[in-house]
């Protein structure tokens, strides 16, 4: 292996790299500067841009918000910047609303996927070789189909005349279809459903380091089964119940697709609100001030959790 | 948690799970438009699908932004958690560190309008983007897949045996061919499990694109919203089943390639 792989021997590189040296700049600098540059760019920029909107006004135009800044008639630049949409979050209790009942939604999904998860992946962490493998694969299988059609499977499932109305219909233990499409109940599954995956991975990875020797040690000592499991294997498996409750609750609450398609009217999200706002009301200035609020109020604490949580783990 | 509870438990899970699909699957073949009413066997919604121009250049396109953001988030995601891993102090290693695992918290409703008003800005100020488009939703999704390549990229890197990078700069390499000969390489198959990730998530999302998305560039996520808004419609049970027919022939394969590996070690 003399004189580098092939990309490093090329002549354009070579040329680049002299070139680059030429500047000043070191490869190190370089190296650093491209994902820097592109997530500045990309993804820091964007909230600063939302904030500047929040504080601006909708007006009918191309883009439909009014500027930042105005020339006055003496040549002075003004700022126009107002509060306004932000105080209208407050006053109307819509958005309140919508706060709660997306952290309730997400809350009452991610306890039922650990009430489905936890036994599955308790059952997996104890199958014995060939057989775990592919129950593993078969928890993630689904994930790999696309989300939307997943969802999009679910409608076919509740709807009045769907598989589950037709059935039990055809048994005849119910008479008139429930109504299950459009509910609250509906989103619980779709949510339930989509991120089931997500709790039992953490779960299984958790369990699977249990030490055997300490449900025998229980055991021996007189302990039932059920003793055992309450006292031994579930507060072991806490750090496990704790990062997949995390991976079902974090993307839960903004959720749009799940609301918008299985909800109802009446179900609110404020995802479903921020996109409504901006798809439906072509409100931008209001979109982002609901952004806005809602990165301080979720996706700030969930940072700020998940870095105390890394720093435990560390330390 | 013996006896018949957990058996119980396990086998709700797994019919919960399935039963879904699997009724997707079965109506993809109904012949009645009530797409839960069975009515005989029929393939006439592939035939049908195959024909909806709309869908099969949204499907193209969703392929074609996928491929380029899966390429550009394996390189600028790994890039940062190379940088993030091997150099220990720089300045804005803390913002860095930030802004690259932020993404995997952020709500989609946030990125997708936050990218879309600075596209906007961007366009009033630089004039570029001009208007929106293929190129817009590929540095949408190239950002917020960029952070899920760098978990990958940053954990191998972090259990690599670093003793051999220090072997080959004692030997004499500079740091480019420290890096292209031996981390790489090393590195390798956590970046293609990275790309794969990538591939996926891009060719998932609906609400990113549908925010930073223009005229002429709906992906096939958008169309296929678009369909089942008004409820469902059998043409899409026929593309859910090829999409599932494609993701078990891609899992046989890997299978089959993981296996050959293995015997090849032992």
């Amino acid at each position: 292996m003399s004189g580098g792989n092939a990309l490093t021997r090329s002549a354009p590189w070579r040329g680049t790299a002299w070139a680059i040296g030429k500047l000043g700049i070191s490869g190190r600098t370089l190296v650093i500067a491209i994902p820097m540059l592109w997530l500045l760019v990309f993804f820091l920029a964007p909230f600063f841009v939302l904030g500047r909107i929040s504080l601006a006004e909708a007006i009918i135009a191309r883009p439909p918000y009014t500027p930042l800044f105005e020339r006055g008639p003496d040549g002075s630049f003004e700022i126009i910047a107002s509060l306004e949409n932000y105080r209208f979050l407050l006053e109307d209790a819509l958005y309140r609303n919508a706060y709660l009942s997306s952290i309730w939604i997400a809350l009452v999904s991610t306890i039922f996927a650990l009430l489905i998860g936890y036994p599955i992946a308790y059952y997996i962490a104890r199958a014995p070789e060939p057989k775990r493998s592919l129950l593993l694969l078969m928890v993630i299988l689904p994930f790999w189909t696309s989300f939307l059609l997943r969802v999009y499977a679910w409608m076919g499932f509740l709807r009045s005349n769907g598989v589950i109305n037709n059935t039990l219909m055809s048994l005849g233990l119910i008479d008139s279809p429930i109504q299950m499409m459009q509910t609250d109940f509906a989103v619980y599954i779709g949510i339930v459903y989509t991120y089931l995956p997500f709790m039992i991975l953490p779960l299984y990875a958790n369990l699977t380091k249990l030490d055997g020797a300490l449900l025998e040690a229980a055991a021996d000592l007189g302990a039932s089964p059920m003793v055992t499991f309450f006292t031994v294997t579930l507060p072991l498996s806490l750090p496990g119940i704790v990062a997949g409750s995390m991976l079902v609750f974090i993307p839960a609450i903004g959720e749009y697709v799940i609301p918008a398609l299985l909800g109802g009217p009446d179900t609110l999200m404020i995802g479903r609100v921020l996109w409504d706002e901006f798809f439906g009301s072509r409100d931008w200035p209001v979109a982002s001030a609901v952004a806005i609020v809602m990165l301080f109020l979720v996706v700030a604490p969930i940072m700020w959790l998940q870095s105390v949580q890394n720093k435990r783990e560390e330390g | 948690m013996r006896g018949w509870f957990l058996p119980l438990a396990v086998v709700f899970g797994f019919v919960f799970l399935y039963a879904p699909i699997v009724s997707l699957v079965v109506f993809s073949f109904n012949d009645s438009r009530l797409v839960t009413v069975w009515g005989g066997f029929s393939t006439r919604w592939y035939g049908e699908l195959l024909r909806d121009r709309q869908i099969i250049s949204a499907a193209w396109i969703s392929l074609k932004v996928a491929f380029f953001s899966a390429t550009l988030a394996t390189i600028i995601g790994t890039l940062g958690a190379f940088v993030l891993t091997r150099f220990s102090k720089f300045t804005g290693r803390l913002i860095l560190t930030a802004m690259i695992t932020a993404p995997l918290v952020m709500p989609e409703v946030i990125t997708g309008l936050s990218l879309l008003l600075l596209f906007v800005s961007m366009e009033q100020m630089v004039g570029w983007p001009a208007g929106r488009g293929m190129i817009t939703v590929i540095i949408a999704h190239t950002t917020f897949c960029a952070a899920f390549v760098a978990v990958i990229a940053q954990s191998r890197l972090r259990s690599m045996d670093d003793s051999l990078e220090e072997a080959a700069r004692d030997l004499g390499a500079g740091p480019v061919r420290v890096f292209f000969d031996v981390t790489l390489p090393v590195i390798a198959p956590a970046l293609v499990a990275g790309w794969l990730l990538a591939f996926t998530l891009s060719l998932d999302d609906l609400v990113i694109a549908s925010f930073v998305s223009g005229p002429g560039a709906s992906t096939l996520p958008m169309v296929i919203f678009s369909k089942i808004r008004l409820g469902v419609s059998p043409d899409v049970n026929a593309l859910a089943t090829i999409i599932i027919g494609f993701v078990l022939v891609a899992v046989a394969i890997a299978g089959w390639l993981m296996r050959r590996a293995m015997r090849k070690e032992l």
